[in-house]
């Protein structure tokens, strides 16, 4: 291992505190403003990811509670049309691009480097460069909310609404542009994702010895990197209609006005399962750990994930039913719709199975994941209902639908995100959550959800459209939505305690050891919070559950360069050590290079030269970033 | 079979009980009678489904007996992987299963709506236009001088299939009329079709169901299904032109209406005003409700929508006219005589 003996490295000569001194001055930012602008550290970077989508969340949230507060009773005359159609685009942009995806990407930007124990991930810029795309994207759409030149065609901007002649002014190019934003940002998130996940596994963690969040996250990223694509093109599209007079949409000039629909769904749908699959593995992991055993069926949950991700990419036109397609085609995506059920099944068995042959304690993450499985249960038995053309045409485009995929999307994603954050939030912050006050917000928010959105159904067959600013009195919606409404406060109310219990969590909570619910991932084989450099030696894996087999002593290899920031590569499938590869130093440059690209994206917006004149600051950028400054020196290595 | 199950279960009166002028609940339309039984099949399939994991969630709760698998030594745990390995095939092949079957059940509900017009019986033929945010009606008749034109209503006479073809002029619209089928869309460029097959006297409304912009909310559109008679009294007086005013103040109303703004935009037939931008007013007074369901049909109402249309409906394309005291009640008198 001491082939190279000039350098210093890890080993028998240097361990202890006196290599932990070592690393974190290798591996710390600069101090004060300068460090926080420059860092690439994936933990940092995924923690401001978090609190930017959690502050975007609220926004959202309290969109919601305003238009649930107009739609309590009927001819409301709190706002006009104008008022609530800003705020349901906003209220569904907001959720689905700016909270729902980039949160889930956040937590395995933390995570996924702990969990495979390695460093930081790849591309360490590059993942920087993405929090402040994304950043940029958000503040700009909700900018132009506060100035009232919000967007206000909908989260899917259906064409021709959405196209010049229908929706003239800014709003569309704002939606279309902040869309822009947040491709760039998940693609390089996924890119990065992808990356770490197959070349930096610990030694021995082959693809079979992955934990399940980590292959979910693999999954997912594979799925943003096939479906960004499409929605990218489409508001590529929808941009060219409206600023330079394409007419791609535009039916009067031979364009088509469901191209639009077809390549938004091709991305929405997978969309839809970008989100809840983090959250499945969410459960897989909180399972294993309550349950005190490994997931029962591994293999079948994995495959289960890999089958969701598959069957996502066929079933885009069950959105469309009421398009007046060929009818009988229908009948390929309502099958295709119908066996995600099947996997997702699969998955609740090894779930609810899991707990079944183990020893649970039900505290409170274990608790999200109870919740989880009773809503899930429900959003997707809706969503067989929805697969039905015939049923589809009768329920689509009404509160039925919002029940539905509030059901997957709340059930499904927020409340294991939730049991989430209780779960590693002692691996985030070093200090554990308040129990009783996480039952309290548990219990709230769970009977709260179910008050607001069970109703929905029912108002859904009784014939109530959405995206409606208001509706008539006599049409016996009245009772149910002010039930609706009154939940909503609720459940905004419990939101607010789980909040409150994290604030005051991390100021006072009690101090956590590196394994308290002593769980068998490597992410908690590190001290909590986890140091800049993750791991003073890099583990070593033989099982799936590596903390619960080795429970005295971790195996450890060393020989990793420790005046320099160096990560060890493996192979792709076996994990081998395969080359020791530097890693980049913090860099103001991904920074410029976003304001460069945010200022050319938003000038877009208002003349076509803004793509042309605005391509000089990013490359200027994306030089200063690439700008040689050592040579490359991975090295192999030496067994 | 699933008929005669039909009364046994609550469920049924949980998606019956709602009654109303829009609700998919109704069984007043053939389609919508077919797609609620398909509903209720589903919701009975799927509810035992519900009942089963949370009798096993429940079930793992209540046990907590487990063997803990986390490399500490637990003598009282006992495990159970080879049932559960055989519960696991069971319940994918339950699962597999009644998808098969429910998959299958709306496949040949499908086929079954398809079927356009299986008892062959003369056809009523109906053009429905979109716009921003009415809707147009056209009845076409092989003679086309009998060819009626009304907007944001439609008559239909009972046991008679109705071909609606349904195009827009401006954005994407939906049409549904819940109480007798389900939706189909107006998409620019495209004509759609959809057959109402109505089964019951009665009073409807439909809804556009497709986001359309500012004032989707305000898109309605009644549906009356009429017996034969009252039908063909319906299309008797529709094909008539306008009656001409008799009374003073009607033919005031008549005479601001011709000459000015009002004609720009809407068509009376017999008369000079023949635009098609807004909805044709050529028996305005016959109808339900005005300004696509916004409104009731009344004194009161005419009043409101014709002085400030903005303030009914805002954002709508009717703009504000700015009428005196005496041309709004002469135009309102004169659009109460277009019955």
């Amino acid at each position: 291992m001491n082939a190279l003996p000039d350098l210093p490295r890890d080993g028998e000569q240097l361990q202890g505190p006196a290599l932990e001194a070592r690393l974190a001055r290798t591996w710390s930012d600069a101090p004060g403003l300068w460090g926080f602008l420059t860092t690439v550290d994936h933990k940092r970077i995924a923690r401001r990811y978090i609190v930017t989508a959690l502050c975007f969340m609220a926004l959202a949230g309290f969109s919601a509670l305003w238009m649930r507060l107009q739609l309590a009773k009927p001819e409301n005359s709190m706002m006009g049309p104008d008022r609530y159609n800003q705020l349901f685009t906003m209220h569904g942009t907001t959720m689905m691009f700016l909270f729902a995806v980039p949160v889930m990407e956040a937590v395995g930007v933390y995570l996924i480097p702990l969990m495979i124990g390695t460093r930081n991930l790849s591309f360490p810029r590059l993942n920087a460069f993405s929090y402040w795309m994304y950043l940029a994207g958000g503040i700009m759409i909700w900018l132009a909310f506060f100035l009232n030149i919000g967007p206000d065609a909908g989260w899917f901007s259906y064409t021709p609404l959405s196209g010049p002649q229908f929706s003239p002014g800014k709003r569309v190019d704002i939606w279309a542009q902040m869309i822009t934003f947040t491709e760039v940002a998940g693609l390089a998130v996924a890119t990065v994702t992808v990356a770490s996940i197959l070349k930096q596994r610990a030694p021995g963690m082959t693809l079979a010895r992955m934990p399940i969040f980590v292959w979910t996250m693999l999954v997912t990223a594979f799925m943003i990197i096939f479906s960004l694509p499409s929605v990218a093109l489409a508001s590529g599209m929808l941009i060219c209609d409206r600023l330079i007079g394409t007419h791609f949409f535009n039916a009067a000039e031979h364009g088509s006005p469901l191209l639009w629909q077809h390549l938004f769904w091709f991305f929405g749908h997978p969309e839809v399962y970008i989100i809840f699959l983090p959250g499945a593995a969410f459960v897989s992991e909180i399972v294993a750990t309550f349950s005190r055993r490994p997931v029962f069926g591994y293999p079948a949950v994995v495959m289960s994930v890999v089958a969701t991700a598959l069957l996502a990419f066929g079933l885009w036109v069950h959105h469309m039913f009421a398009t007046g397609l060929p009818r009988l085609g229908y009948a390929f995506y309502t099958a295709a719709s119908m066996t995600v059920a099947i996997p997702s099944g699969i998955q609740i068995f090894c779930w609810i199975a899991t707990m079944w042959d183990g020893r649970p304690r039900f505290q409170v993450p274990l608790l999200w994941v109870v919740g989880f499985i009773v809503t899930f249960v429900i959003g997707g038995l809706s969503g067989v209902m929805l697969a039905s053309v015939p049923i589809d045409l009768q329920v689509h485009d009404t509160y039925f639908v919002v029940a539905h995929f509030h059901y997957v999307l709340i059930g499904g994603a927020v409340f294991p995100l939730l049991g989430a954050f209780t779960y590693w939030f002692p691996k985030f912050t070093g200090r554990m959550m308040d129990e009783g006050l996480g039952k309290i917000a548990f219990w709230t928010i769970f009977i709260a959800f179910q008050v607001t959105f069970f109703p929905m159904h029912f108002l859904g067959i009784m014939g109530m459209p959405r995206r409606v600013y208001t509706y008539p009195t006599g049409m016996g919606w009245d009772a149910l939505n002010l039930l609706s409404t009154l939940g909503a406060f609720v459940l905004g109310a419990g939101f607010v305690l789980f909040l409150v219990n994290g604030i005051f969590s991390s100021r006072r909570g009690a101090i956590a050891g590196a394994n308290p619910w002593d769980a068998a991932g490597l992410e908690w084989a590190t001290a909590s919070p986890p140091p800049q450099y993750n791991f003073p030696h890099i583990p070593v894996v033989f099982s799936r559950t590596p903390l619960w087999d080795n429970r005295n002593h971790l195996p450890v290899m060393t020989g990793l360069r420790v005046d320099d920031r160096e990560l060890l590569l493996t192979t792709v499938m076996e994990a081998k050590p395969d080359v020791r590869d530097p890693s980049a130093m913090p860099s103001p440059w991904p920074l410029w290079a976003a304001l460069a690209t945010t200022c050319l994206f938003v000038c877009s917006i208002f003349t076509p030269w803004a793509v042309v004149i605005g391509t000089l600051p990013v490359a200027a950028a994306l030089i200063g970033w690439f700008w040689p400054k050592t040579p490359p020196k991975a090295e192999p290595v030496i067994e | 079979m699933i008929r005669r199950l039909l009364p046994l279960l609550p469920l049924t009166a949980l998606v019956a009980g709602c009654q109303g002028i829009q609700t998919s609940g109704d069984d007043a339309g053939r389609d919508s009678a077919i797609i609620r039984d398909l509903l209720v099949t589903f919701t009975i399939v799927t509810a035992i489904f519900f009942v089963a994991v949370m009798a096993f969630l429940i079930a793992a709760y209540w046990r907590r007996g487990g063997k803990r698998q986390d490399g500490i030594s637990d003598e009282d745990g006992v495990s159970h992987e080879r049932s559960l390995r055989l519960g696991f095939f069971f319940w994918v092949g339950a699962v597999g299963g009644a998808l098969t079957v429910l998959t299958l059940a709306s496949y040949f509900t499908d086929r079954g709506l398809a079927q356009a017009n299986p008892d062959n019986k003369p056809v009523l033929s109906i053009a429905l236009t979109g716009n921003q945010w009415w809707w147009d009606v056209q009845y076409h008749y092989e003679d086309p001088s009998k060819n009626i034109r009304t907007a944001n209503e439609i008559h239909l006479p009972v046991g008679i299939p109705a071909m609606i073809y349904l195009q827009s002029n401006d954005v994407i619209h939906s049409f549904w009329v819940p109480n007798l089928a389900g939706k189909q869309d107006l998409i620019p460029g495209r004509v759609n079709d959809i057959v109402l097959m109505p089964r019951r006297v009665g009073h409807y409304r439909a809804q556009c169901a497709e986001y359309c912009g500012l004032q989707h909310a305000h898109m309605a559109l009644d549906v009356f299904v009429d017996t034969p008679a009252d039908f063909a009294k319906w299309e008797a007086a529709q094909e008539q032109p306008a009656p001409q005013p008799t009374t003073p103040l009607a033919q005031a109303g008549y005479a601001y209406f011709m000459s000015r703004e009002c004609s720009t935009c809407h068509n009376i037939t017999g008369t000079t005003a023949s635009a098609t931008v807004g909805p044709d007013l050529t028996h305005v007074a016959s109808r339900a409700t005005i300004a696509a369901g916004t409104l009731p049909m009344n004194r009161g109402s005419l009043y409101a929508w014709i002085a400030d249309p903005q303030g009914v409906k805002p954002g709508n394309n009717m703009p504000y006219v700015g009428l005196n005291a005496d041309e709004l009640h002469a135009v309102e008198a004169y659009l109460e005589t277009l019955k």
